[in-house]
């Protein structure tokens, strides 16, 4: 190789171990193959178990590492005993530094017989150790203690919680998706694309991976069953991204999805009318908005904005109502909330179907980088207002503002 | 092999030479050669220029005491000092670690239809009649030139069913906006021009329809494909309205699928008082079959340095043909080359026109290309040279299709024209090989790397053949067989495909992101010293 091309490589990336952490939910997703809309608590886990469902977070877990024993040389892996992570590294050929410990926790078999339930009768080994939301809370501080560079989970929106819960925004975390409810901007497409990423950020090419803050969001699980959705925003979590791993980072690279951020605030500025209240949802790409206007957003809260000041902060329905009786000239401005889509219903309840229907239709403004809509693969964006009458109203096309000048038009569906 | 299926095919194919296959075992040159800025000695010297005799400089002084003040310079120039077999040695050296544009197959590069340029042109602007012409000459004293332009531009009005045209753009995405400088004035002088002014393109159209609207002032709207993958109609009919300009669009897509309810767009815009404008940058699969004016469009543009033969870029240089309607002739850029009687004139008396986009004639050396090329092909040559890259295509989508990993999205079941979006997806999937790796490994075989998408990326994992008329049915195969081998390598050891290239001057440049950085992209010798080598 020529002098100077030798020169613009990487410095040698060998030197430098790193540590992976890795929390597997091995319950996650039970629910979701019998239709049970979640896997919280001992009870569905075993409704789903008489139904017949596999626990395949494990799986999926032990394909996200298999994909990355490609760098096992350079990394470390960190984890919580059997299910929880152990038994998955070792099978992809992982030596795990273990940390936790299982003694004295009576096995699910065990626990059930003492409630008096017939396990055997269910026909599956039940020879394992029933972990709980605070078991992935305390497994995830652990491995912030341990100082771990990244952290794999394979669960669901409830295990992302817990993660956020525990450890908040501090350290990377990939997900796997593994569980039932997949509402969160957290998880690689696929358990192969996690690991591909994680690769790629411990150890191949870190500097091709940039991190962003991804949508933690949970829906309450009891209410789901009754056909009732209500998700609910509960924070941020750090997430890697690459190019060609994550459909949101293909436009013009990684740079330029921060740049195409940028530009949609400036596009959004540049067309409010002074005398107009600004309603803003939540999320990473409103924010941007606030902050070029210099003001702080309640990432996970509804903000009002008037003549470039601050005219509510964290509003609710009844503030955003209390707020269009006195500026009725307004304007809604949301985005993607999620991974699935919704611009209306979730995470954003606050502006609700009396909130929109005051505001007016003609006065929504959805905002989205043309990465984060190809993400959708498709998909139309979505509202659920609870309002039938107006979410069809809400259908149709959008046209997204999705950079400087720039408009895409988008399917709205239900 | 009368009965083999395409998947026994391409099996066949897929082998180096020496196992039966088509596959060359290339090894390309590698030199490990310095920067020129880091060779030479001083006083070295390629040319030495005599000084002045004496007497003449007695009669007309020094020669620096030419130079206006302020345009010298006070130190010498930073440039290495070699001779000229240096100079030659070094750049032959560079020369044979590129893959050369006659060497390898570019059918890698789909949308940019990459077809052979005959040698015979290259005598015809190389030439002393050609090259020895002066921009300021006298228009009386150019008669041949005007006339070849003028004659170009009828045959592409022709192939078009266009009025009127211009050839000055020295590209493209230059005449592409043109067009957007042409249609802005267009409303302009209808008074309209407060009240239009969003553009509105497709995804799978190139970037610069939606870029130089904006250029232009232009708000620009993008309309995603339905699932057949046709710009959604819905959407464009819900895009467009009173503030509409027109649209700027491609047919057929970088998908290769044309449209054949196209004109019902054009009258939506047309219903609406707005314009409708058609890149064919790439025409090579509706040549002599579809014109744009019989869909109804109000102008469109050829690349005449893609589908009229002439080389691209600093081969070139590139050539943008602009045709459009009576209605829209008076705002065409000045010069617009005429005719009265026998001779040909520069007609700058356009009080409408936009303006200039170019200096003189433009790149007039890829007009006389292209109309050599006209002439040698004639009409029913042109149609066969659409007929030709059609039927390629789909000889080559049949071997692609047989490869594992390779899927082909939208429009199942119907043919593309001239190219391709395909997608290795599953490829990806499966092995952790994509398009990016895949790239790099076909140079091994001596074939040009392949063209991937333009951003952002729709279909996943994507790469864009375009076998045009150029290429023979063993060169088709040939390409075929390096995705095939491709393929295979990815399923038995991913990981010797991802380490890719093997046989190449240069390993895999792992910091491409340092490209996207002006803090870490280096372009001159000045920027790599201070960047790269830290150097003040």
């Amino acid at each position: 190789m020529g002098l100077h091309l030798a020169r613009l490589q990487e410095e040698d990336p060998e030197a430098e171990v790193k540590r992976l952490g890795l929390i597997v939910n091995p319950v996650a997703g039970v629910g979701g193959r019998v239709g049970l809309k979640g896997s919280d608590g001992a009870e569905i886990l075993r409704r789903a178990l008489e139904l017949g469902a596999v626990r395949d977070a494990p799986r999926r877990a032990w394909l996200a590492l298999e994909r990355l024993a490609r760098v096992r040389d350079h990394v470390e892996v960190v984890t919580w005993p059997a299910e929880m992570g152990e038994d998955e590294a070792r099978a992809a050929g992982f030596e795990p530094r273990v940390l936790g410990t299982f003694c004295g926790r009576p096995t699910w078999a065990a626990a059930e017989r003492d409630h008096g339930h017939d396990v055997a009768a269910l026909g599956v080994a039940g020879e394992f150790v029933l972990t709980s939301p605070a078991d992935t809370e305390q497994a995830a501080r652990d491995l912030v203690a341990a100082g771990v560079d990244l952290i794999l989970f394979a669960g669901g929106d409830g295990t992302a919680r817990n993660i956020c819960n525990a450890v908040g925004a501090g350290v990377p975390v990939i997900g796997v998706p593994a569980g039932v409810k997949i509402h969160s901007a957290v998880y690689a497409t696929t358990p192969a694309a996690a690991g591909d990423v994680a690769a790629l950020f411990l150890h191949e090419r870190p500097a091709a991976v940039r991190l962003r803050e991804g949508e933690v969001m949970d829906i309450d699980e009891e209410a789901f069953r009754e056909n009732r959705v209500s998700a609910q925003l509960f924070g941020y979590l750090s997430v890697p991204y690459a190019r060609g791993l994550t459909q949101s980072a293909k436009a013009g690279g990684v740079a330029g999805e921060e740049r195409a951020l940028n530009d949609v605030a400036t596009e959004v500025i540049r067309d409010m009318s002074p005398g107009a209240l600004y309603i803003l949802g939540p999320g990473t790409t409103t924010r941007t908005i606030m902050t070029r206007l210099g003001l702080e957003k309640t990432l996970l809260g509804v903000d009002a904005v008037l003549g470039g000041a601050l005219a509510g902060r964290d509003v609710t329905e009844e503030g955003l109502l209390r707020l269009l009786q006195a500026h009725p000239a307004a304007h809604i401005v949301v985005t993607v909330i999620g991974g699935q889509g919704h611009i209306f219903g979730r995470g954003n309840q606050q502006i609700s179907a009396p909130v929109i229907r005051r505001v007016g239709v003609a006065g929504i403004t959805v905002i989205a980088t043309q990465t984060k809509l190809l993400s959708l693969e498709g998909r139309p964006l979505l509202v659920d207002t609870g309002d039938p009458a107006l979410d069809a109203e809400l259908c149709g096309y959008a046209k997204v503002v999705t950079g400087l000048g720039e408009r895409t038009m988008y399917k709205v569906g239900l | 092999m009368k009965d083999e299926t395409p998947q026994e095919k391409v099996a066949r194919l897929g082998r180096l030479r020496r196992d039966g296959g088509v596959l060359h075992d290339y090894q390309a040159p590698r030199w490990d050669e310095p920067f020129i800025m880091e060779q030479g000695s001083p006083g070295e010297r390629g040319v030495l220029v005599p000084l002045a005799e004496d007497d003449v400089t007695a009669a007309v002084g020094e020669a620096a005491d030419y130079i206006p003040e302020g345009m010298s310079r006070a130190a010498a120039p930073d440039l290495p000092e070699m001779s000229q077999y240096q100079v030659l040695r070094h750049y032959l050296r560079y020369s044979q670690m590129t893959l050369g544009m006659d060497l390898g197959s570019d059918i890698s590069e789909g949308t940019c239809t990459m077809k052979y340029s005959p040698k015979m042109h290259e005598e015809l602007i190389r030439g002393h009649k050609a090259a020895d012409l002066h921009p300021w000459q006298d228009e009386e004293t150019m008669q041949g030139l005007l006339a070849i332009v003028y004659e170009t531009g009828q045959y592409l009005k022709s192939i078009s069913g266009m009025d009127a045209f211009t050839l000055q753009p020295g590209g493209g995405s230059h005449a592409v906006f043109t067009n957007a400088c042409v249609m802005r004035r267009y409303f302009e002088a209808k008074g309209e021009l407060d009240q239009r002014n969003e553009m509105i393109t497709t995804i799978f159209s190139h970037p610069c329809d939606a870029a130089t609207p904006m250029v232009a002032g232009f708000k620009v709207i993008t309309v995603m494909p339905d699932e057949n993958g046709y710009p959604d109609l819905a959407a464009f009919k819900a895009a467009v309205s009173e503030k509409t300009v027109g649209c700027m669009i491609t047919n057929p897509e970088d998908t290769g699928i044309y449209n054949p309810q196209i004109d019902k767009y054009v009258e939506v815009l047309h219903e609406a008082g707005a314009l409708a404008f058609t890149d064919q940058a790439n025409a090579n699969g509706i040549l002599g079959f579809a014109r744009a004016r019989d869909a109804g469009f109000d102008a469109c543009h050829f690349n005449l340095h893609k589908t009229f033969s002439s080389p691209h870029g600093c081969e070139g240089p590139a050539t943008g043909a602009y045709l459009c309607t009576d209605e829209l002739a008076k705002y065409l850029p000045v010069p617009l080359v005429t005719k009265v009687g026998d001779n040909y004139h520069l007609d700058y008396d356009r009080p409408e026109s936009i303006g200039r986009v170019r200096g003189f004639l433009g790149n007039w050396m890829g007009v006389i290309r292209a109309y050599a090329w006209i002439r040698t092909m004639g009409p029913e040559g042109l149609k066969e040279v659409a007929e030709i890259s059609v039927l390629n295509n789909n000889y080559l989508d049949n071997l692609l299709m047989a490869v594992k990993g390779v899927s082909r999205p939208y429009a199942e079941g119907h043919r593309r024209l001239d190219q391709v979006r395909y997608s290795l997806e599953q490829l990806k999937e499966d092995t952790g090989v994509g398009t990016e790796a895949l790239r790099d490994r076909m140079v091994d075989f001596g074939i040009q790397s392949m063209w991937m998408s333009h951003h952002p990326w729709v279909v996943p994992e994507p790469f864009t053949p375009e076998p045009c008329e150029t290429y023979s049915k063993d060169d088709l195969d040939e390409w075929a067989a390096v995705i095939k081998k491709g393929s295979d390598e990815a399923y038995a050891d991913a990981q010797f495909v991802l380490d890719a290239p093997h046989a190449q001057p240069i390993e895999q440049m792992r910091r491409t992101e340092a490209m996207e950085d002006p803090k870490e992209w280096a372009f001159t010798w000045r920027a790599y010293k201070r960047k790269i080598l830290k150097q003040k």
